[in-house]
């Protein structure tokens, strides 16, 4: 790893003052990705700004339906909170499945979800419950978040501070692992909330997380695994790497749909 | 360089480091605990795996100075005058054979039996096996491991 100062302001402006105009810093929040990544020499960042010492930035709460997850809130509190629990299961079981025990106890769901990557789990929650990102700034919902590949709609120096997840009426993950990472190697979101039916796509777009239109409008007619057989998935856009063929994710697409739409018709 | 204080195995240490210093290079090259092992220092394979402030993390995926003021403990930390029952365990069923995963296996039986064990669910070794994603052992091939930790669960 090249050398880094390490940073550990205790408010949210402090943070922003170090991260304004010096474009060799990086936030950090787990660092489940951010130092392998530095231990590969593919991110050097002069200055690492912590933000795991701000006061609010973990922790969870229901503000009436709503379910408000601070960015440093870590994958391990996600699965065994049980506001998660009774407000969206779907999303604390996604939590519990990301990585293993360790790599849970110290990742965080605003990294993950500034960090896009086209197999992280989280992604695909936030499109498919249609949630927003809170930041130092502003609000981005989901639709506007994700721009592709390791890409989002965060301005240089702009700091996740929470997510927010709308209650919706049911909802499932079903992730097929890659079985060394444990990322998705392909994994798919199915919800029914305010927003109508929302069906996101991780692990497969060559662009990140993407939402299946074919597939809402199947589960919006007749929620069941059955009204998915027919529905057309394209191999286009979609990633051809060692792990599987693009027809290969194509037909898991459709096998964890199937899935995800049983199991949240199941709970 | 920062200066980084912490409690490891319940004793007060501290070291100036470079900022970019892993736990794991801190505990192993400043404080001389070599037990910690780093396997693959790409979070892989749990050698390194310690308990932060209670839970299990790997220490090669951490920074020192981030850590500052926190409770670490070590495989050197476990035994209490006696081996720690997972020790024991692992001792009894055969649960290793060179000894490089062991420390890793043992914080994260330690970790996963307690964690169970709070939440009120069952650890059987179906649950241990799911648990044991994260730590990787070239020689034994699991099945002592799983059966040791189900051992060391039942005298905990
Ligand atoms: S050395 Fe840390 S996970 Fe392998
Ligand atoms: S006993 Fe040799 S790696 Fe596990």
């Amino acid at each position: 790893m090249y050398e880094t100062r390490y940073h550990k302001p205790a408010t949210i402006d402090d943070a922003a003052a170090l991260l304004s105009g010096n474009d060799e810093a990086m936030l950090l929040a787990g660092g489940q990705t951010l130092l392998p990544t530095m231990k590969q020499h593919l991110a050097a960042p002069g200055d690492l700004v912590d933000i795991r010492g701000i006061d609010g930035m973990a922790g969870i709460r229901a503000e009436g339906d709503t379910l408000v997850i601070g960015a440093a809130t870590t994958h391990a509190d996600v699965a065994r909170s049980d506001a998660v629990r009774k407000h969206c299961p779907a999303l604390a079981e996604l939590a519990e499945g990301i990585g293993d025990a360790a790599v849970r106890n110290m990742g965080t769901i605003g990294g993950s979800l500034a960090n896009n990557d086209p197999s992280a789990c989280y992604p695909a929650a936030l499109l498919a419950l249609g949630g927003t990102v809170v930041t130092n700034t502003r609000e981005i919902t989901a639709d506007d978040f994700f721009e592709g590949l390791f890409t989002t709609a965060l301005d240089e120096g702009e700091i996740i501070t929470a997510v927010r997840f709308p209650a919706v009426k049911k909802a499932a993950y079903a992730k097929f692992a890659q079985p060394a990472s444990r990322f998705a190697l392909v994994a798919v979101f199915v919800a029914d909330g305010p927003g109508g039916v929302r069906v996101a796509v991780t692990g497969a777009g060559e662009d990140g997380v993407f939402r299946h239109e074919g597939l809402e409008a199947a589960l919006s007619g007749d929620w069941s695994a059955a009204a998915l057989d027919d529905v057309e998935i394209s191999e286009d856009g979609l990633m051809s790497d060692f792990h599987g063929s693009a027809d290969y994710r194509a037909n898991l697409i459709r096998a964890m749909a199937k899935r995800a739409a049983e199991a949240a018709s199941a709970r | 360089m920062t200066k980084v204080t912490m409690k490891v195995n319940g004793r007060k240490v501290g070291a100036d480091v470079p900022d970019q210093t892993l736990l794991s290079e801190f505990l192993r090259e400043n404080l001389r605990l070599t037990g910690t092992h780093v396997g693959c220092d790409t979070s892989q394979c749990g050698a390194c795996a310690v308990h932060v402030n209670g839970k299990v993390v790997k220490a090669c995926t951490a920074l020192a100075v981030s850590l500052e003021g926190a409770e670490v403990t070590t495989i050197e930390g476990v035994a209490n005058g006696e081996l720690h029952p997972m020790q024991v365990a692992f001792n009894d069923n055969h649960g290793l054979q060179c000894g490089f995963c062991t420390p890793g296996m043992i914080m994260a039986g330690i970790d996963m039996v307690n964690r169970y064990r709070e939440e009120g669910r069952e650890l059987d070794a179906a649950a241990i096996r799911h648990e044991l994603e994260g730590n990787i052992c070239r020689c034994t091939g699991y099945h002592n491991i799983v059966k040791s930790i189900q051992d060391a669960a039942a005298k905990m």
